[in-house]
């Protein structure tokens, strides 16, 4: 009762992104563009790192191309989701709109998250899947169903530990008003997923493998797909950070609405 | 002149409201580069013959993103593009053509005051990163190196600049021009050696990419520093340079006069 609800409100807030997203549709085909070219640019660079050696630790070149496919497949789904909504939010603070929102009857963490669907980046997110297939016929990878499964559940993994960090940071809005510029500074993480982890030593690598888990985001997924697991626990951390941060993201964000005195009073 | 000093210091003021938001964005994007520096290390250690194709050793590589965060910070263009897009799109400039004060060097002014207060808040932070790798700073290379590194740097903040500011005026046609900001910089990023030396290029892609103003908007100046140019190289590098930078503000100039042809102030 209370889930067809959701998914009756959530089928609405879709509605409202395809007609708002209609009425701009050159800004909608642009924006694509503007996603390829970061990802071309992306691809690019792998190729000038495989210039110079054959191999990053035990990662080929195809493989990496994997990786930095799954990767951005990865980042397109939370941008398509949930990247509008994190960037909205501190906006929601500063205006008061938060107000409004407060008052429907409706959880509004679930409002706040989902408001907005950037349909472009679902065509983004195909392209990534095109390079992925690419470059898992040049590897000569048959992945068996469970593979495919276990790729998709970690792919999922990643999705909800970007949103949760991210959401976590957007959070901060109800603490100091300027929160948009932190909230941007995750892209910078984003660059980070898509390097292989075998690149990384010492307490790099410890604090965004341990803390700040965006090197398992899609290394581990890729390891799955492309048979190179090298710790059988590795997916097991992956659910377990991703578990933890969502918590921890839920804990924040009502401590923080607590604290929420509207704009115009 | 006097009043463009007024407009430096009110933008400093300004600026420096934004501290804790120039802090973090600092922090936040030394991390991409410390990934950079571990890929890089990672390679050459373990193909030690990487950087006989491209010149450049494992310790100038490292060194080479060190360099990319202080270039970055000294002469890169933060918000002016959105700014004058604003300014354009929500009416603001109505009141620059009634007074006594040119908009391009009003908002060189205002690039200037925030390069400023983005350097005092950037500086710590840098001083940092560029401390946990101590071991890789090199002296600029010969005598020349560094008064054409300084001067070179002075052209590259112009060119980025003016660049920008071109860019920005297509808002008097378009109501959005966020995405053509972000196509523009893709390119910049790549073929201006954001992402890695263009040295490592075949020649000919690099040659191909040193016909396009991009270079000059941070490649050059570092490969000053490190004495990739030299001799008449570095005169011709810097003729080309300032050539490019003389072109992006006829740009700006040809761009601002057909646009306000076109400006009819909605709201302003």
């Amino acid at each position: 009762m209370n889930l067809s609800r959701y998914l009756k409100l959530y089928a609405a807030l879709w509605k409202n992104s395809v007609s708002r997203e209609m009425s701009f549709k050159g800004n909608f085909l642009l924006w694509i563009v503007v996603e390829l070219l970061w990802f071309g640019l992306q691809l690019c660079f792998v190729s000038v790192i495989y210039s110079q050696t054959e191999s990053v630790g035990t990662w080929t070149k195809w493989q990496m191309v994997l990786l930095v496919g799954a990767s951005n497949f990865i980042q397109q789904l939370y941008q398509a989701f949930f990247l509008t909504n994190c960037t909205n939010l501190s906006e929601l603070v500063r205006t008061g709109k938060m107000d409004f929102l407060l008052l429907l009857p409706v959880n509004t963490r679930f409002l706040v998250s989902l408001r907005v669907v950037d349909l472009g980046a679902f065509v983004n997110a195909i392209f990534a899947v095109c390079v992925m297939t690419f470059a898992a016929v040049k590897l000569g990878l048959h992945p068996s169903p469970g593979q495919f499964a276990g790729f998709g559940a970690l792919c999922l993994a990643g999705i909800l530990i970007h949103y949760s960090l991210m959401f976590i940071l957007a959070t901060i809005a109800f603490w100091t008003v300027r929160a948009q510029g932190i909230v941007w500074g995750y892209y910078n993480l984003f660059n980070i997923a898509r390097m292989p982890d075998e690149a990384f030593r010492g307490a790099f690598k410890a604090v965004f493998t341990f803390a700040l888990p965006v090197l398992l985001v899609s290394n581990v997924p890729v390891r799955v797909l492309a048979d190179k697991l090298n710790a059988p626990l590795a997916w097991l951390l992956l659910v377990g950070l991703g578990c933890f941060w969502a918590s921890v993201s839920e804990w924040f964000w009502r401590v923080s609405v607590r604290r929420y005195t509207s704009a115009s009073s | 002149m006097k009043k463009y000093w007024h407009v430096i210091n009110i933008g400093l003021q300004n600026n420096l409201a934004y501290r804790f938001n120039y802090l973090t964005r600092t922090l936040f994007s030394f991390i991409p580069l410390f990934a950079m520096v571990s890929l890089w290390r990672t390679i050459y250690d373990h193909n030690g013959r990487a950087g006989d194709a491209s010149g450049f050793s494992q310790a100038q590589m490292i060194f080479y993103y060190l360099l990319v965060a202080v270039v970055d910070v000294l002469t890169a263009v933060n918000e002016d593009d959105w700014q004058i897009a604003a300014d354009i799109r929500e009416g603001n400039i109505s009141q620059f053509l009634l007074k006594p004060i040119d908009y391009l060097w009003y908002r060189l002014c205002l690039f200037f005051s925030g390069r400023l207060a983005f350097i005092a808040m950037a500086a710590l932070p840098l001083a940092g990163f560029i401390y946990c790798f101590r071991g890789y700073v090199q002296p600029p290379a010969g005598g020349m190196a560094l008064p054409v590194f300084i001067m070179s740097l002075g052209l590259t903040a112009l060119l980025q600049f003016f660049i920008s500011y071109a860019m920005a005026m297509l808002a008097f046609w378009l109501l959005e021009i966020s995405t053509f900001i972000f196509i523009l910089f893709a390119f910049e990023y790549l073929a201006s050696g954001h992402l890695f030396p263009l040295d490592v290029l075949p020649p000919v892609l690099k040659q191909i990419l040193y016909l396009t103003p991009f270079p000059y908007q941070l490649y050059f100046p570092i490969s000053v520093y490190l004495g990739k140019v030299a001799g008449a190289e570095l005169w011709q590098g810097l003729a080309m340079q300032l050539f490019w930078v003389l072109a992006a503000y006829a740009l700006a100039r040809f761009m601002w006069r057909r646009g306000i042809k076109k400006y009819s102030a909605f709201g302003g």
